[in-house]
């Protein structure tokens, strides 16, 4: 490949350490490849350590065994490179909208009456240029994850981790999400690595659809191009006989997991 | 129910009692007075020993001395409160260690204390001060070192995916999150700040609201008694009343229960 590679996980190996001291294992060699510019999602049953993975690449978890490079270089300590969206709500909840995004500069640095104006700049291009002087709980669930979207964007940082962002969002709320991120790495092309549980989301979103094994010891069974043409229109692509194609080719795959991944969470319920 | 029909009912609940006070004490009910005036006084004798004070200024020194210790109390127990709960949320082995400790003293009921303190401080304000610091430093104590330790995990790696130094994490995450638990808990330490120094006061003084009580008391004033407990109310309620408008100003942020919505 010809671009440097972004995120690359080798063979890496996540286990965690129980109460009872056995060893559970999360992922097993997992190997992912994201190119600069190169939007990935990754796709896989509840508990199957999508996240994890995401975790790792971030440099908020160290993998057993393998290794992680960001940009050709091994990752020691946290991902400096990344920008990372949460699932859950991450702001600063004694912080205005306003204060939440500029933090993001004045971290580096950046004097705060210079950080402040870009700041409103973020929150207007996510829709938000009238909210500046709101506290995170006078916003709406999709409003804090446009504030927490700025927050990350602000830094410019060269890779975007995204961990289920829109999960706890409505479903039409989503999709207006889903329209703003594209919307907004359309201008830039940053790496994403993008976990979801929502197959269709991550159709709709990536360049590239990575599935995963039920859990434990998962592993990458299956790696999609997407080819649907961009700018796309997550309302419109959804219309998309290649799409629908697509879905049914993954989903195939994909159900058998999904299914082993209840079936192992009833297990676990009897097992305690 | 509308605010001035409220405002009303609250006023009629003073009159009643008031009014019943000062029949109960003065008209004898089937012969027998029911509140003998020697124990229970009433509320007339009670409202001009008030005014008296006030008139010839009398009061003024008292209040300001409790007032001082009020504070003191206040501000040095909390500081202590503050540093001691940082400093053990973030080295547990600290914490562990001093556990025990912290547990005993904190079940030690804090009068017992004040003879000591009187013995090692004088019967000056620095006794009365020492007294409510042992009960102001444990309440703040508490809040900042829960407030510390329970910082969200997510809000803390999104600190620190930011790129936050340990220092910037202290600055925009933990020091916000234990001043909010520590302002959560702000009535409950200006109060006992308050009860420490009366307490103290009432234990042995020369000044001071409970100085001024227990005068009263020795010479079996008991109209001075409930004079000095009605203006002691009313100086915490104008105490408490402050400390409203900071929490209102310094916790914009959170969510009031009407709002809670989210």
């Amino acid at each position: 490949m010809s671009t440097p590679t972004a995120v690359a996980l080798e063979d890496a190996k996540v286990a965690f350490r129980l109460g009872d001291g056995r060893v559970y294992t999360a992922v097993e060699k997992a190997h992912l490849a994201v190119a600069q510019g190169e939007f990935v999602a990754i796709v896989g049953p509840t508990g199957c350590g999508k996240s994890t993975l995401l975790n790792v690449a971030a440099g908020l978890l160290k993998p057993a065994a393998g290794s992680v490079r960001i940009f050709d270089r091994p990752l020691a300590g946290l991902n400096r490179e990344a920008g990372y969206l949460f699932q859950a709500d991450a702001l600063f909840p004694w912080k205005t909208a306003l204060d939440n995004v500029a933090i993001g500069l004045e971290i580096k640095g950046t004097p705060r009456a210079d950080a402040l104006p870009q700041a409103q700049k973020w929150l207007t291009s996510v829709g938000l240029g009238a909210f500046a002087g709101r506290f995170p709980h006078m916003l709406s669930g999709g409003q804090r994850k446009r504030v927490a979207l700025a927050q990350v964007l602000i830094r410019d940082p060269k890779i975007l981790l995204m961990d289920e962002p829109f999960g706890p969002l409505d479903a039409q709320t989503r999709q207006v999400m889903g329209n703003l991120l594209l919307d907004l790495w359309n201008a830039d092309r940053k790496a994403v690595l993008f976990v979801t549980h929502d197959l269709e989301e991550a159709i709709a979103l990536a360049d590239r659809v990575v599935i995963m094994s039920a859990g434990p010891s998962s592993r990458i069974i299956g790696d999609w191009r997407v080819s649907l043409a961009r700018p796309r229109d997550i309302f419109e692509v959804r219309l998309d006989k290649e799409f629908h194609e697509l879905h049914r080719e993954i989903w195939s795959v994909l159900k058998d997991e999904v299914m082993k991944g209840y079936a192992q969470s009833t297990q676990a319920v009897e097992a305690v | 129910m509308s605010r001035p029909t409220l405002f009303a009912l609250q006023v009629l609940v003073a009159v009643v009692c008031i009014v019943l006070w000062q029949v109960l004490s003065t008209v004898p009910v089937f012969g027998k007075i029911l509140l003998p005036p020697f124990f229970f006084s009433n509320p007339l004798d009670v409202f001009s020993q008030i005014v008296k004070w006030f008139v010839s200024g009398v009061i003024w020194k008292h209040l300001g001395i409790t007032l001082t210790e009020s504070i003191l109390a206040f501000v040095i127990g909390s500081a202590g409160g503050v540093l001691v709960g940082f400093w053990f949320a973030r080295q547990p082995l600290v914490a562990a260690v001093f556990d025990p400790y912290v547990k005993m003293v904190n079940a030690l009921p804090r009068v017992v204390l004040a003879p000591i303190f009187a013995l090692w401080l004088g019967l000056g304000i620095w006794s009365k001060v020492a007294l409510g610091v042992t009960l102001v430093f444990f309440i703040v104590f508490f809040n900042v070192y829960q407030g510390v330790k329970e910082v969200s995990r997510t809000v803390l790696d999104n600190g620190r995916m930011l790129g936050m130094s340990e220092r910037q994490l202290m600055q925009h995450v933990y020091w916000p999150s234990a001043l909010s638990w520590m302002f959560s808990s702000l009535h409950t330490s200006v109060g006992f700040a308050v009860v420490g120094a009366v307490v103290g006061e009432y234990l042995g003084s020369a000044a001071g609201l409970g100085y001024l009580i227990q005068q009263a008391e020795g010479v079996f004033d008991v109209a001075g008694v409930f004079a000095g407990m009605f203006v002691l109310s009313a100086f915490v309620i104008l105490i408490d009343y402050g400390v409203t408008l900071v929490e209102r100003r310094l916790l914009v942020w959170r969510p009031t229960a009407s709002d809670g919505r989210g």
